[in-house]
């Protein structure tokens, strides 16, 4: 340790330089190896066996009726959760930052179960509690469209709350209070100055909110039983579709779900940005 | 006079709000508990009501004890492989200039993006023994990927890839870099500054990304359940064991299973809660801002030299 301290102090003074060269590249290049051979490599395989059959093939397996049904439930719920999600997430951050209440600190850790339970937990949880059997005995909540919500809301909980708490944590209480001051109405001061500050926050979580949803796949397998055409999302589908020997197809539908969950992320980067320029 | 203005302009809100508190306050509570502790709870209820024997026997069993073995060793190859990745692209990421910056970031996502299962129909078409990019050739070597432990471990590995990288970065932004200049001016080697200087100051953002990514990997499903043939006391962990239980009508041996994973979960959920504890105490001190908020104490100064005016 001494020897290295000598060694270097000997050299000439140039800090800057050592950051720039040698150690510092070797460990971008393991980094960006590291990443293409765990992940780039593994997509890209997928895409290139989706267009293996050709374009054609390609679309026959994407527009095969079950992968269509599939497709749009898993869009349309994903949708759904978000927009849920939004509300629900928002109030409750609100209420975890602004309001006082005994317990609060419990309530907050609480929160990040749904990052903590393993997927098939959650699943199985649901189905315990609105399945057939289930303690509240909801009927056919279980093996429904409704069902795959309540799935998919449970997981996706977490997003849009940790994405905004820190936000209205940093928020000034002095602007809502000038804005009362000069009689706005609670409804008001949220509208005009609450929510413009937290756009961007809420529409972050709801981005990784969607993506979440999209890909879905533990906690569904239980409590949507999978039936085609009526709970079978395109997680579901490309699972029999590998079951079944039909790794073409599988890879074409990944695809198409694959673009929706970046493409949407990448919009959502997009519209977030310019929020926050328009907000600064 | 500006004491009295925040007075009554937070009477104000108080007053108009009251009832929109309250209102805002169950509504928030109740849908935390109806979506979160009345069905967690519900499992422990579930799981030992034919009595703690049966739910005992479920999770004691060979299968279930190779099951949890499996998991633990998932979690145990794959995270400290996940960390120090985890940190040295962060170091890249937030301490280097290059051109494909923003993409490298970008990509490392990825894995948040994409579903599970399409994960594991990746390793599948690489590592497939017929008909993977590399499957023949590791397979002609005697190397099996996928129906094994590996492949197991490369999904495991796939899923958990972002989260250290996710927590480090904005702690990197925030101490910025100029201890480690000094350190590298007094003459210490990068080898140095990074163990005496840079891993210090990041190891509560290091232990939550660890954290976060353990939880993941104890309860990846679709990943493995794809890459692994969930083959019964051979490569089946916790989750794939739980919903074969489950599928085989042994409903409160899945219960107990799902005992097994939650207590496990709730663990690594007390583990977060103490972290952030430790975060914020060390956030605390001196330097309190995150990034956005480092405007707000410039505005407090300005607005203590002009209030004498």
């Amino acid at each position: 340790m001494s020897q290295g301290a000598v060694a270097t102090a000997k050299a000439p003074p140039r800090p800057g330089h050592r950051l720039g060269l040698g150690g510092p590249g070797l460990t971008r290049g393991l980094v960006v190896g590291y990443l293409s051979l765990m992940v780039l490599l593994p997509v890209a395989a997928v895409a290139a066996t989706s267009l293996e059959g050709g374009i054609g093939a390609f679309w026959d397996a994407v527009s095969a009726p079950q992968a269509v049904a599939a497709l749009k439930l898993t869009v349309i719920s994903s949708l759904i959760v978000v927009a849920i999600n939004v509300v629900f997430g928002t109030a409750i951050a609100w209420v975890l930052v602004r309001d006082q209440f005994p317990g609060k600190r419990f309530v907050n850790s609480l929160v990040d179960l749904p990052f903590a339970l393993p997927t098939i937990v959650a699943g199985l949880v649901l189905l315990a509690l609105y399945g057939e059997t289930g303690i509240l005995g909801i009927e056919g909540i279980s093996f429904t469209r409704v069902g795959v919500v309540m799935a998919l809301l449970f997981v996706t909980l977490p997003f849009v709350i940790r994405s905004v708490q820190p936000v209205l944590l940093e928020l000034d209480a002095e602007m809502e209070e000038a804005a009362a001051s000069l009689g706005a109405r609670p409804l008001t001061i949220f509208r005009r100055i609450v929510l413009p500050n937290l756009a961007p926050a809420i529409v972050a979580g709801a981005a990784l909110a969607f993506a979440r949803s999209v890909g879905e796949f533990g906690s569904l397998v239980l409590i949507s039983g999978n039936i085609p055409f009526e709970t079978e999302v395109s997680s579901v589908y490309i699972f029999g579709q590998i079951e079944s020997g039909n790794t073409e197809s599988a890879a074409a539908v990944s695809v198409v779900l694959l673009a929706i969950s970046v493409g949407m992320l990448f919009l959502i980067n997009l519209l977030g940005r310019r929020m926050l320029r328009h907000g600064s | 006079m500006a004491v009295s203005a925040t007075d009554s302009g937070a009477r104000n809100i108080v007053d108009g709000g009251r009832a929109a508190r309250y209102g805002l306050r169950t509504v928030a509570l109740g849908y935390l508990g109806l979506l979160l502790v009345i069905p967690v709870a519900l499992i422990f209820y579930k799981a030992f009501e034919d009595g703690f024997a049966v739910a005992w026997e479920a999770v004691t069993t060979p299968e279930a004890q190779h099951a949890i073995y499996l998991t633990v060793l998932m979690v145990v190859i794959s995270i400290p492989i996940t960390t120090v990745f985890g940190i040295a692209a962060a170091l890249v990421i937030v301490r280097q200039r290059f051109r494909g910056r923003a993409l490298l970031n970008a990509a490392i996502d990825m894995p948040f993006a994409i579903s599970p299962v399409v994960i594991g129909l990746s390793l599948v078409l690489l590592y497939g023994s017929r008909d993977g990019w590399f499957g023949q050739d590791l397979a002609a070597a005697g190397i099996e990927v996928i129906f094994t432990p590996v492949g197991m471990a490369l999904a495991t590995m796939f899923v958990a890839l972002p989260f250290v990288v996710r927590e480090v970065i904005p702690v990197l932004q925030e101490i910025g870099d100029d201890q480690e200049q000094a350190a590298s001016t007094l003459g210490a080697g990068p080898w140095q500054t990074f163990w005496r200087i840079t891993l210090p100051s990041i190891r509560w953002g290091v232990t939550y990304g660890v954290v976060l990514a353990t939880a993941r990997a104890l309860g990846e499903f679709g990943a493995v359940a794809v890459v692994s043939g969930r083959i019964s006391g051979s490569t089946e962990t916790m989750p794939l064991y739980l919903r074969r239980l489950f599928d085989t009508f042994n409903v409160s041996g899945a219960y107990a299973a799902a005992v097994v994973l939650a207590l496990l979960a709730l663990t690594v959920l007390f583990a977060m809660n103490f972290i952030q504890r430790r975060d914020r105490a060390i956030l605390a001190g001196p330097s309190v801002a995150t990034e956005p908020g480092a405007v707000v104490p410039h505005l407090d100064v300005t607005d203590d030299k002009e209030n004498p005016r």
